[in-house]
């Protein structure tokens, strides 16, 4: 398996998808230091978390960091995967491969590591090289805790960003061609993303608890519920705690100690890991009972 | 040739979606022979081959590869048998030693061996020019040679080539055609399907004929030219210099001979022996000029068309 995946990540780091991506996350990077660099100059104010206020302050016409990587994190997890499986089916390389001493699985599962770990060294960089000019810019050194939180913020979107490619390599088991799998994964992210949250769980929820109810059923609001507490642990917004209005804890003055922010975002990071294994299961029981042979 | 059993099966049998593909298929192939499988599109040849492999899973019956049950030990098979596939493909951003490269690692190649076997193999291919030009540029025919030295590259104790000769060239098909006929002599054993029933006449020991995932006809290659195209007898042609009526009464007498025929001045006699001498010298007995006389030699094309005329 660890041939397998050597030759992924070689695959990844030599191919101009990969590089576009890379571009993406470093512009990503580069707006959204910019508009910490806005936001933080136009409201100076509070001075708790200011490290953390680079990733989640928003400039005049930039949104923050992690919006921003909200939204790219899902294109990242599904141009990793879609085509995982049928490329190597329709090139004919799959029967060449699975004729080659080495479990099945070991197939599907280099994939699967490969990608995570591509994913993985995209987003610390991002956050990374985001902290480094951030910390110069501001000099404000960053504090253990915030250290902690932006830590489980960078597991967290890896996990968010496994869960896109996991449904991506899922369609690529699924369906023969890569265009095919290709639109699935987007149709099920604009869906998650635009739809589900922004149109449908509004019209049929008659009430406020139903509707977070509902909204939690789309991994889009876990990870934006998640990250929101880890981030920005002064905020009550209408996430998390949603609140009918008047209600007088909506914002609280002090904020969530990392150990309540963490039992908080539990029952989110336990339900992103599960979403994704399951899709994961799915491929690869899908994929172990498959014909191999191309037509 | 020794008769060592490397594969077999016994009512090896494939369905899909209750549909018999394969149907109660007993084959035996021996040790460093080359093995024909023929058929017409879709009698199961293909199917057969990814049983072997333990790539789809029998419906019933069993496979053996060297003593190991694909299904249930693929790895132990996997690690002594090459594979052609029917489509061959490559990946294409990488070079055809990079593509060996990595097959060679996954099989645990020793790693300061593999490039003097990937120059050698690519050699014996044809590639050596274009060992480090993307496969992605390469012809049909090109990727047919590197499919080749991919199932090679293993020095498998089995190889499995599903229509090796595809797309080739002519020079191609020689080369190719004279690489398969040299693999029994360094151990390994062939199995090959086709459709070239002159490429497989010229390389195979032995054959197989499939039809509707069946074996009409198998064993090796001369015993069934014989018993196709005769009943199990030899055919002699004897060409006169002109038609003579009392030959083939004549002819028909000598010991052997079962059946005479005549065709103006060719005469055609069943026996069941080599008796051309025995002839000769009674067609100049009896005072006839013999232009020419030669054992028929049978065509393999004959023999599949033989079996599949008789089904209409
Ligand atoms: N996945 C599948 N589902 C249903 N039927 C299949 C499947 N794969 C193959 N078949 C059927 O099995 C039969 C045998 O196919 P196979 O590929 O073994 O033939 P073949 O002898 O290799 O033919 P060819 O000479 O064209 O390569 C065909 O009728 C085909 O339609
Ligand atoms: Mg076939």
């Amino acid at each position: 398996m660890v041939t397998i995946i050597r030759k992924e990540l070689a695959d990844y780091f030599t191919s101009i998808r990969c590089f576009i991506l890379f571009l993406l996350v470093f512009l990503v990077g580069a707006a959204g230091l910019y508009a910490a660099w806005q936001g933080i100059r136009s409201n100076p104010g509070d001075s708790s978390f200011v490290f953390l206020r680079l990733f989640t302050s928003e400039g005049t016409a930039i949104p923050a960091l992690i919006s921003l990587l909200a939204l790219i994190v899902p294109i990242i997890g599904i141009t990793l995967g879609f085509d995982a499986i049928n490329s190597e089916r329709t090139g004919g390389t799959l029967s060449r491969l699975l004729a080659q001493p080495i479990y099945r699985d070991s197939v599907i599962n280099g994939k699967f590591l490969a990608g995570m770990v591509t994913l993985a060294i995209m987003v610390a960089s991002v956050v990374g090289i985001v902290g480094g000019y951030g910390l110069r810019m501001i000099g404000v050194p960053p504090t253990a805790e915030e250290i902690i939180r932006l830590f489980l913020y960078v597991v967290f979107t890896i996990i968010y960003g496994a869960f896109w490619m996991a449904i991506a390599v899922l369609f690529s088991v699924v369906f023969r061609r890569v265009a095919t799998s290709l639109m699935s994964s987007v149709a099920v992210w604009l869906f998650f993303g635009f739809f589900y949250t922004l149109m449908i769980v509004p019209a049929v929820a008659k009430s406020v608890d139903l509707m977070i109810l509902l909204r939690r059923f789309s991994p889009n609001t876990l990870f934006e519920e998640a990250t929101t507490v880890l981030l920005l642990p002064q905020w009550r917004g209408s996430g998390l705690f949603a609140v009918g209005e008047g209600d007088i804890s909506f914002m609280l003055p002090n904020a969530l100690s990392l150990g309540q922010s963490i039992l908080v975002v539990w029952p989110q990071l336990v339900s992103l890991i599960a979403l994704s294994i399951i899709c994961f299961a799915i491929s690869y029981i899908l994929f172990m009972r498959q014909e191999v042979r191309s037509t | 040739m020794d008769k060592n059993i490397v594969v077999e099966t016994k009512d090896l049998t494939k369905k899909y979606n209750g549909t018999t593909v394969v149907d109660q298929l007993n084959l035996h192939i021996y040790e460093n022979e080359i093995f024909g499988i023929l058929g017409p599109n879709g009698a199961g040849k293909t199917t057969t081959i990814l049983m072997l492999l333990g790539l789809t899973e029998p419906t019933a019956g069993t496979a053996t590869v060297a003593g190991h049950n694909p299904t249930r030990e693929p790895l132990q098979v996997k690690r002594i048998v090459g594979y052609m596939p029917e489509k061959v493909g490559f990946y294409d951003s990488l070079t055809p030693r990079e593509n060996l490269k990595f097959i060679a690692e996954l099989n645990n190649i020793p790693y300061h061996t593999i490039d003097a076997k990937i120059d050698e193999i690519l050699k014996a291919v044809g590639l050596s020019k274009q060992a480090d030009q993307r496969v992605g540029t390469f012809s049909r025919g090109m990727k047919q040679r590197l499919g080749i030295a991919d199932a090679l590259i293993k020095e498998p104790k089995v190889v499995i080539l599903d229509e090796p000769t595809a797309g080739l060239d002519p020079e191609g098909i020689n080369q190719i055609l004279d690489l398969i006929a040299s693999l029994p002599k360094r151990g390994t054993t062939v199995a090959l399907s086709s459709h070239q029933l002159y490429q497989v006449q010229r390389v195979c020991h032995s054959i197989a004929i499939f039809s509707r995932g069946k074996v009409v006809v198998a064993g090796s290659l001369d015993d069934l030219g014989r018993k196709a195209l005769a009943e199990g007898h030899y055919r002699i042609e004897v060409e006169v210099a002109q038609a003579s009526p009392g030959l083939a009464d004549i002819l028909a007498k000598v010991k052997g001979v079962s059946k005479v025929e005549t065709k103006d001045n060719l005469l055609i006699v069943s026996a069941d022996s080599d008796l051309r001498a025995e002839l000769a010298r009674t067609v100049v007995h009896a005072n006839v000029p013999l232009v020419q006389m030669k054992i028929q030699e049978f065509s393999l094309d004959a023999i599949y068309m033989k079996y599949f005329q008789e089904k209409g």
